[in-house]
């Protein structure tokens, strides 16, 4: 099933709504880069919400997504991962390092809103943040 | 009959044990004795059952007043030890009537559930289970004092049946108990691992005592739970309550740490004792993926900065006037 990819300012929006195959994957994965050229957006989100399992070649494709998409000048955020998956997730070391990760849709927006650069500190840490 | 003696309390079936009777007193062809016995034991059975039934009552009382002299049950009034006997009794009966369990195991699991609250222990429900059996077969030595070769057949018919409910009963018990304490552990469990907002979007996690790798599971599931229900955005877990640490407590705690980062909230480890991070970085731990602040107050106050808030001594922030 493809996945919609919506635009919405200078943000895409990628909302999966079923599992999919690793053909599926590959498929967002072009549509998404092209269109992050097409469109000149700033930032793409991809909600996994409604995933219940993700697989190595699910978590590997979100991971190159994110940086072929910086490479192309658009920040990556990753959002509405369960619990249950990201505890499955790390058991399997699969961590998406390197990509920034956000709770729901909102929180996604939020975070590429405070970034608007589109030039981030790779994860989110406290301790790389200068004091005060 | 010398044959069966030994034969006698263990779980054996009436028939069996008739068919090994049957060759050791006749000496003959062990199938159609075994028939004839098992017909033989079936109606002895019957007879037995029969003559339970008759002496209902005079027997309930009996085994009622043998509860209360052996001083079992003690957290239960009188009435409510008569009533539970009667209800045993007749089950009981039943049970070596059909010669099926089934029934009674309910009623062993449903009489459990009710009296392990009150605090009865096992001793007492074997206790009372085995006077039964006794003030039962008193009743059959009574009955049968004239024929001893019939009261030994009776007792044959009786006694692997009264066994194997004395310990349908029991094992029920105990199951039961197990079954509660499983669950009381799994309470405590829970409770040993709160998550507390302290903030809007900020959580904290204090962690005491040993992290094996099943609390380390249950607690990293309730923080993302916790994370997702309460929209978390930064989280500190503060493990001045933690003795020790290895290297598998270490990855437990990097786990956690990743897997929130994946739910978008950001991990602040606190109270990591002065031994502690000794040992950490004798054993070689990688801990550079994680935040760390000294204690509780540094860990909340970063946490605070990096959601924007920022607390102030009030004449500070009421103008003057």
């Amino acid at each position: 099933m493809e996945v919609p990819i919506l635009k919405q300012g200078h943000y895409l929006i990628a909302s999966i709504q079923s599992a999919l195959t690793d053909a599926d994957l590959s498929q967002l994965r072009e549509a998404l880069i092209t269109r992050v050229g097409k469109f000149r957006a700033r930032g793409v989100i991809v909600d996994v919400t409604a995933l219940d399992v993700m697989d190595s070649f699910a978590v590997r494709t979100l991971r190159d997504i994110a940086h072929m998409a910086r490479l192309r000048g658009a920040e990556t955020v990753i959002v509405g991962i369960q619990p249950e998956v990201a505890f499955a997730m790390v058991q399997l070391g699969l961590t998406l390092k390197g990509v920034a990760t956000a709770l729901d849709l909102e929180e996604g927006l939020a975070f590429l809103n405070q970034h608007p650069e589109g030039r981030l500190p790779d994860r989110p840490s406290p301790g790389r943040n200068p004091r005060g | 009959m010398a044959l069966a003696l030994p034969l006698r309390g263990g779980n054996i079936p009436p028939g069996e044990d008739k068919g090994m009777v049957g060759k050791g007193k006749d000496g003959q062809a062990l199938t159609p004795v075994v028939e004839a016995h098992s017909e033989a034991a079936a109606g002895l059975l019957r007879e037995l059952v029969a003559h339970l039934r008759q002496n209902r009552t005079q027997l309930r009382e009996e085994w009622a007043r043998r509860i209360t002299r052996a001083v079992l049950l003690t957290a239960m009034t009188e009435e409510e030890i008569f009533a539970e006997a009667t209800s045993v009794y007749d089950n009981y009966v039943e049970a070596l009537e059909t010669g099926t369990f089934e029934a009674l195991q309910a009623y062993a699991r449903n009489l459990s559930e009710r009296i392990i609250p009150r605090g009865v222990e096992t001793h007492e429900v074997v206790g009372i289970v085995l006077l039964l059996r006794d003030v039962l077969a008193r009743s059959l030595f009574a009955k049968y004092q004239e024929d001893f070769d019939k009261l030994n057949r009776i007792l044959d018919a009786y006694e692997p049946a009264a066994n194997r409910i004395a310990n349908t009963v029991a094992v029920g018990f105990v199951q039961e108990r197990e079954r509660v304490i499983r669950q009381q552990q799994e309470a405590i469990r829970e409770l040993s691992t709160p998550v507390l907002q302290v903030r809007e979007r900020l959580l904290i996690l204090p962690i005491i005592g040993v992290i094996d790798p099943q609390r380390a599971r249950q607690l990293t599931e309730q923080l993302l739970r916790a994370i997702r229900t309460n929209r978390a955005k930064v989280v500190v877990i503060d493990i001045t309550g933690v003795a020790a640490m290895d290297s598998n407590v270490a990855n437990h705690l990097v786990q956690t740490v990743e897997a929130s980062r994946l739910l978008g909230a950001t991990v602040i480890v606190t109270g990591l004792s002065p031994e502690i991070a000794q040992t950490l970085v004798t054993i070689g731990v990688d801990l550079s993926e994680m935040a760390t602040v000294g204690d509780l107050q540094g860990g909340i106050e970063e946490a605070e900065r990096l959601l924007g808030y920022k607390v102030l001594p009030l004449e500070e922030v009421v103008p003057k006037v």
